[in-house]
């Protein structure tokens, strides 16, 4: 790699010895060291700057490396919380004890997690940035993740003397913690409207609506196990949310796509017909493109399924229609227990514009977690429960009616009783009647 | 110090509004973007019905950031942008500036101090890391050294767009897979029961939660040198790990025998194909730090043979469905065994119900 123009200000500067401000000295690290080469920003070299600042760190080093000859962890949890709160902490205490039974690395004993939930859609100031590095310099190690697998920023490295002290003062300029154990967790939206051509609704308000009305079940963890609301704008679905949330929240348009034809002969003439046609229109999943004699599109809105792809490639010339709304999945979670599971769809279409459409998104929310609290064994995610209990029940349960959009076909088994049959084909009759 | 005494009662102002700490030119034009493009690899240029337009520099991090690289990069962000940032799921920053001018100075900016810019459009963007021996309780291998291992292998193809499509490669150490579905994933896969330490089984774990939690069913309580304890029919246990959260006794962690596994075509967009799962395409892979190189050889025998041969804007998982299992293992050099045969519940519909069979 090119020496650095400014040593100083670079990522793999370490202070010199004389600035070094913890008492402890610092241990080899060996394994560690050489994961400082290369182009990549390294976090050994963060991790040795911490070092220089603080006795935490120099042992947090020396406990990593050991992990790093043994390949074994040697955190275990515990029971730390803040007052009023059940959860939003992650408790470490460290296990690797010497021949007298001591932490071998005793100003890491205690290294847990603060959770705090980040402004929605991931959005900071410079300033702010800098208040957290010095509140959490303050009460903790320094290290700040940003952020979590669940979209938390998570503040590493803290005793328990000092948890309080750290979220009265981030609590006080606005931030909350977020969710850990059986609750509800913290969420995440994509940039969505803030950025985004593609968004189909205000992925931050539906983000904040959600969350916020289940702080309690966020603070204080009673549920069956996690339970994780996810939205993004449209069906590029950029916080992974059918696979990654209980219920997934995602814009979708009824009305026929926008077609800017100048813009499509355009794009033609600057990538060619041939790039057209392989790229856009023979990928389109359900045959819904067609490309003129005369290089205009036509669109078969009908049997258009909203997957994004025509748009993502033609930026300029498609764009989603005016008529828009979310499609609500439910059940999305990875492996354990019952195998991975992606979120199906319960809502297929509510439009989100006014006051009421938000609080029957809130309805649904509530019902859901109501059901699933009263219904889920331990232990048991909202998908593993539908996959335990049947679609069926579960739509029941949460007064939601069946629907189509809901199946990738019927059954295919006879094995069914149906001697309700007719009363179910009048339901299906009256619901048709009054749309 | 009466003070101290008695505690504040939190406010529970729960996710704060986004609105409040947004550059400006994204909270004026919020709804109303018309198209984006990208003018170089790192670079967005999105558009406003406004007219506004808006330069976005995507910049990698390592995630873990200290107060040296905070001010590092928050110097950077108010002398050569606007003093706003955005992160993205896969922890890099983007940085947004109202005039194009400033676009290459605050790249380069961000290459002096060491930062790499990149990860839009068809490149391999940052890899999704999980906590590891830093800070999780159940890993049996680290996060960010093998994410620091791969990046500095995948820098280039940061910084450039020369994939297919993008890739999101994802990391994960242990079963749980917080790192979640991936183009790539590289999770842990151990390969022996755990082995259960009796003496503390009785003080530490809630046995019939622990009974509930195996999903073959393969623990049940017994009564162990007298003392409660719990006991595993090894020929049931499929060595997933799930009964060591609940019960730290059941110690699946191994140096030896906590293996790499690695799974491909995991998508989470519903563009062209709806989403899917990643499947497993290699394993046995030494869990090998620091740098993990027989991992990073499989993933880099996988992302050659997908820059070759898969057609732009094929995903990892859209290109293996247009040429085929056979086809992936014979492109990718790796073993076909009969671990690849699924044998969970569902299995038989992952098989091949037809005579459609390439040549
Ligand atoms: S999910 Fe859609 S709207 Fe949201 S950021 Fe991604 S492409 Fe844009
Ligand atoms: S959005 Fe998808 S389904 Fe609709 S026309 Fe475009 S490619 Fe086809
Ligand atoms: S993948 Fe497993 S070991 Fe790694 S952070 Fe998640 S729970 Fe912990
Ligand atoms: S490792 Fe998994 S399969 Fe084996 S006993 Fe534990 S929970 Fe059951």
């Amino acid at each position: 790699m090119a020496q650095p123009k400014n040593p100083e200000k670079h990522c793999t500067y370490i202070p010199p010895e004389s600035e070094k401000k913890s008492s402890k000295p610092m241990y080899d690290t060996p394994m560690l060291d050489q994961l400082v080469d290369g182009p990549w920003p390294s976090f050994v070299s963060g991790l040795k700057r911490l070092a220089m600042n603080n006795n935490m760190m120099v042992d947090l080093m020396g406990q990593l490396e050991h992990s790093y000859n043994t390949r074994l962890g040697y955190w275990k949890g515990g029971t730390v919380s803040i007052f009023g709160y059940g959860g939003g902490i992650i408790p470490r205490f460290t296990e690797l004890m010497g021949d007298d039974g001591e932490p071998m690395f005793p100003e890491a004993r205690e290294f847990h997690t603060v959770r705090v939930m980040p402004p929605a859609g991931m959005h900071y100031s410079t300033d702010l940035i800098r208040k957290f590095s010095s509140t959490w310099q303050k009460y903790g190690s320094g290290m700040i993740a940003f952020h979590g697998q669940s979209g938390d920023i998570m503040f590493i490295g803290t005793d328990t003397d000092n948890i309080q002290g750290f979220f009265d003062e981030v609590n006080e300029y606005g931030f909350d913690l977020g969710g850990a154990g059986p609750a509800v967790r913290t969420s995440m939206s994509c940039v969505g409207a803030a950025r985004c051509e593609h968004s189909c609704t205000n992925e931050q308000k539906v983000q904040r609506l959600l969350v916020n009305n289940f702080l309690d079940d966020m603070h204080r963890p009673a549920l069956p196990y996690k339970f994780k609301f996810k939205v993004s704008g449209c069906s590029n679905d950029c916080v992974n949310s059918i696979q990654r949330a209980d219920m997934a929240i995602i814009g979708t348009w009824r009305d026929d796509m926008k077609v800017d034809q100048g813009e499509v002969k355009a794009f033609i003439k600057s990538k060619s017909r041939k790039y057209v046609i392989d790229n856009i229109i023979s990928r389109c999943p359900t045959n819904a493109l067609s490309l003129n004699d005369d290089d205009t599109l036509s669109v078969d809105n009908r049997n258009c399924v909203r997957c994004m792809h025509c748009i993502n490639v033609m930026t300029k010339a498609l764009s989603p229609g005016d008529d828009r709304g979310v499609t609500v999945l439910m059940g999305g979670k990875r492996t354990l227990k019952i195998g991975d599971t992606m979120g199906t769809v319960i809502v297929p279409f509510m439009k989100l514009e006014s006051d009421e459409d938000y609080d029957a998104l809130k309805e649904i929310a509530e019902n859901t977690i109501d059901f699933w609290a009263e219904n889920a064994l331990e232990h048991e995610r909202c998908g593993e429960m539908i996959d335990r209990i049947g679609l069926v029940n579960f739509l029941e349960g949460i007064e939601i009616d069946v629907d189509p959009n809901m199946i990738n076909h019927p059954r295919i088994s006879s094995y069914v009783r149906m001697d309700t049959w007719d009363e179910e084909v009048d339901k299906w009759n009256q619901r048709k009647a009054a749309v | 110090m009466t003070e101290k005494a008695k505690p504040r009662t939190p406010i529970e102002s729960g996710v704060p509004d986004g609105m409040q700490y947004m550059h400006p030119v994204y909270l004026k034009n919020f709804g109303n973007w018309k198209y984006h493009d990208r003018p170089r690899p790192g670079v967005l240029h999105h558009v406003a019905k406004s007219g506004d337009e808006v330069w976005t520099v995507r910049v990698g991090t390592h995630r873990q950031l200290g107060p040296y690289e905070i001010d590092l990069l928050c110097d950077i962000v108010d002398k050569y942008a606007d003093g706003f940032v955005r992160f993205t799921i896969r922890s890099n920053m983007e940085v947004s500036v109202t005039d194009e001018s400033k676009v290459a100075p605050l790249i380069q900016a961000f290459n002096d101090a060491g930062y790499p810019v990149g990860g839009t459009g068809n490149s391999i963007t940052m890899i999704s890391h999980t906590q590891g021996w830093l800070h999780c309780d159940i890993p049996a291998t680290d996060a960010a050294g093998v994410v620091k291992s791969l990046m500095d292998e995948l820098h280039d193809e940061f910084i450039s767009e020369q994939m297919p499509n993008r890739v999101h490669i994802t990391t994960s150490c242990c079963q749980i897979n917080c790192g979640g579905q991936g183009d790539i994933a590289i999770n842990i896969q151990h390969t022996k029961p755990p082995k259960i330490n009796h003496d503390l089984v009785a003080n530490a774990c809630e046995r019939p939660s622990v009974v509930a939690r195996c999903p073959v069913a393969a623990i049940r309580p017994a009564i162990v040198n007298g003392k409660p304890s719990l006991e595993i029919d090894e020929k049931k246990c499929i060595c997933c790990g799930a009964c060591f959260p609940p019960c730290p006794p059941m110690q699946i962690n191994d140096p030896e025998h906590s293996k790499l596994a690695v799974w491909v075509g995991g998508k989470n967009s519903n563009a062209r194909s709806k989403p899917m799962f990643h499947k497993l395409v290699a394993a046995g892979i030494p869990n090998n730090p620091p740098r993990w190189i027989e991992a990073k050889d499989v993933v880099m025998q996988i992302l050659h043979a997908y820059k070759k041969d898969a057609r732009d804007w094929e995903r990892m998982g859209d290109w293996v469905e247009r040429i085929g299992w056979p086809r992936f293992f014979e492109l990718t050099e790796l073993p076909f065994t009969k671990f690849h045969v699924d044998t969970w519940r569902g299995a038989r519909h992952t098989l091949n119900a037809s005579t459609h069979i390439r040549f």
